[in-house]
């Protein structure tokens, strides 16, 4: 099982039967009760699912992912110089001489420059935020949990995947039951046949 | 294997989690004011048909059918566009902006405001290709390699325009639609019909809420959101260098940069109030749209026509102190020529009913609100086209003076763009979630607990 750097998860293959354990909370509280004593308890591969951003919650599952911020800076930059670079080469390859004013006046392509430096910085971004949460996606196997709809509304959930190492069906499920949740459900390929 | 487990005792904010969500997911998925919808929904769709019977009368003719002539070659087709970009920027400022300020406030208003962000957008993009004429050759604004062998001129404002309005328009889309992903969801989860389940399903894109989502998503929209603020000063600035760069008297002006983008807040902000005020009576959201809101709204609304004031005090004091001949004369025209009602008119609609809004009574009132926003609204069109009509119809030279009066071609191509935007906005209020209810559930939480810590 590979983990790299900054909280990135391989999800468990395809032809594992239990894709994971997911415990149901009703409070943000709660939920984040839940992954520190899951962390105390050695699990590593976890995640949570929730209605809206709960601040600490991704530092508390150890992400420390800083690729969208640099890739926005990429673009940033890529736009900066394909913008500049554009402007300079046009005036170079069909020189339009305007009373003797310099060709390559920088202060005329400033606008188009930071136009274009602000399109990449946003494309590179937002692609990159999908890109690295593997968005869009048709299906996912919690989506066959029954009350999992209930996680954008109020409900905040736990999910012990299957590749933790410290994974037993029966043990990380009665661990689960042991931090007070609403439930506790078996997410699995079985399930899916039903 | 499913186990059921003792419930969690907590207590009066989770009902009002469930209860937000419900509020806001449930208008796109049974809508509650279907009757009302449809009429909107005629009217609007046939200020359309007149958007595209009048574009098809220019595309076939030529802009001669319109007013516009030498000297006065802008016409309606720039004062409008600059009025509909102007009214966008609100959208952003208010999203953007608030958000890196924390105010949570905003969550009640930002989506529908970038919603008429994008729609105004689209009416000001249109306006420069249909001032072509010849729009099939509209693609000759883009740097390609071409049989002529020649480039856009990159040192003028005309040029930097199609970058700046391009630009502004993608990331709109893009900053609009992050934001609508997770809203997207709690409707997919919420409906029950096959139809809708596919719909919000696919354009969800299987958001599921995980933490690790949301951190990279908070990473990327609070990015965009402080890119965006700049790039809104930035596209107003340089729509006013449209201006501001070309030797006309009154247009050539340092002032004019902060003046327009100010005009632009101000206008927006206008509209905003009135598309508040509307949504929360059609659709009973006074507990999310308070008036706190509107209190808030009228306060903006009042610091940003106070701003765009003092640019019009700017304007004559330094006219004045200048003593230009004719920057004195274009003042004079201004104030007393064959145009004065355009600028009487922009003094009156946006200075004076705005006075009003000291008033925490008349800021909390919807009608007040609405009709003051509506008063701006019109004022701010008066103000784009006193800029551009006054300066233009007595230049330097008193042998090309010429008066310019719209045609009714004109008129009726602006009527439509009403049009243009108004039949997007009312699908998007009927299908999506026209508020942000995660973000509302988000601010709740963190007032809660900061309740708690206190």
């Amino acid at each position: 099982m590979r983990k790299k750097k900054g909280g990135v998860m391989r999800e468990p293959a395809p032809h594992e039967p239990i894709f994971g354990i997911l415990a149901e909370f009703s409070h943000p509280d709660a939920l984040r009760d839940a992954v520190r004593k899951t962390y105390a308890g050695g699990y590593t591969h976890i995640d949570t699912y929730t209605p809206f951003p709960i601040e600490g919650l991704a530092e508390a599952l150890h992400f420390q992912d800083s690729r969208v911020p640099l890739l926005c800076l990429a673009g940033g930059i890529t736009g900066a110089l394909t913008g500049y670079g554009m402007q300079v080469y046009t005036n170079l390859d069909f020189p339009i001489d305007i009373g003797g004013r310099p060709l390559i006046s920088w202060q005329a392509f400033m606008l188009i420059t930071f136009e274009l430096t602000v399109l990449f910085a946003v494309l590179f971004a937002i692609a990159g935020m999908l890109l690295f949460n593997r968005l869009p996606r048709l299906n996912y196997p919690v989506f066959d949990i029954e009350s999992f709809h209930l996680a954008s509304s109020d409900k905040f959930f736990l999910i012990v995947f299957s590749n933790d190492p410290r994974f037993d069906p029966e043990e990380t499920s009665s661990f689960l039951s042991d931090l007070d949740p609403v439930r506790v459900d078996q997410v699995g390929k079985a399930e899916e046949a039903e | 294997m499913t186990q059921q487990v003792s419930p969690g005792a907590h207590g009066s904010s989770l009902n009002r989690y469930a209860a937000i969500t419900g509020e806001i997911t449930q208008i796109p998925i049974s809508f509650p004011q279907r009757r009302n919808w449809w009429i909107a929904f005629a009217f609007a769709l046939t200020l359309l048909l007149i958007f595209f019977v009048s574009a098809i009368v220019v595309f076939w003719n030529g802009v001669g059918v319109w007013g516009i002539n030498i000297p006065v070659n802008w016409g309606l087709a720039i004062s409008n566009y600059i009025w509909w970009l102007g009214i966008g920027h609100a959208g952003t400022l208010i999203s953007a902006m608030l958000l890196l300020m924390n105010e949570h406030w905003r969550n009640a208003l930002n989506r529908f405001a970038e919603a008429m962000t994008l729609f105004a957008v689209v009416c000001a993009g249109l306006y420069p290709i249909l001032h072509l004429g010849r729009f099939w050759y509209f693609y000759w604004m883009a740097p390609y390699p071409n049989t002529m062998n020649i480039w856009p001129q990159f040192k003028s404002p005309l040029t930097w325009d199609f970058f700046a309005v391009l630009t502004y328009l993608i990331v709109s889309v893009l900053f609009w639609y992050i934001g609508v992903i997770p809203d997207l969801a709690a409707t997919r989860d919420r409906t029950q019909k096959r139809r809708q389940q596919v719909f919000y399903g696919l354009f969800a894109l299987g958001w599921r809420g995980s933490a690790r989502h949301w951190a990279r998503w908070q990473q990327a929209y609070r990015l965009t959101a402080a890119i965006a603020v700049p790039l809104v000063v930035s596209v107003h600035s340089e729509v006013s260098l449209l201006f501001a760069a070309g030797p006309i008297p009154g247009w050539n002006s340092t002032v004019f940069p902060p003046y327009f983008v100010l005009g632009a807040a101000f206008s927006g902000f206008a509209v905003v109030s009135m598309i508040a005020t509307v949504l929360r009576y059609a659709f009973d959201l006074e507990d999310l749209v308070t008036a706190r809101h509107l209190d808030l709204l009228g306060k903006l609304l009042l610091a940003s026509g106070l701003m765009t004031s003092y640019g019009y005090i700017s304007e004559v004091f330094f006219t004045l102190y200048s003593g230009v001949q004719h920057d004195v004369l274009t003042l004079q025209h201004r104030l007393g020529g064959t145009y004065a009602w355009s600028y009487w008119g922009a003094v009156i609609c946006n200075f004076v009913p705005l006075q009003l809004l000291w008033w925490h009574n008349i800021r909390t009132n919807p009608l007040p609100l609405f009709l003051i926003g509506l008063s701006v609204t019109v004022g701010m069109w008066c103000e784009r086209y006193m800029l551009l009509v006054t300066a233009l119809y007595k230049d330097y030279l008193v042998s090309s003076w010429g008066e310019y009066h719209a045609s009714f071609w004109e008129w009726s191509l602006y009527i439509g763009t009403l049009g243009v935007f108004l039949v997007p906005f009312l699908l998007f209020v009927r299908f999506l979630p026209m508020i942000s209810s995660f973000e509302i559930k988000e601010a709740l939480y963190e007032e809660e607990e900061r309740g708690r810590d206190a």
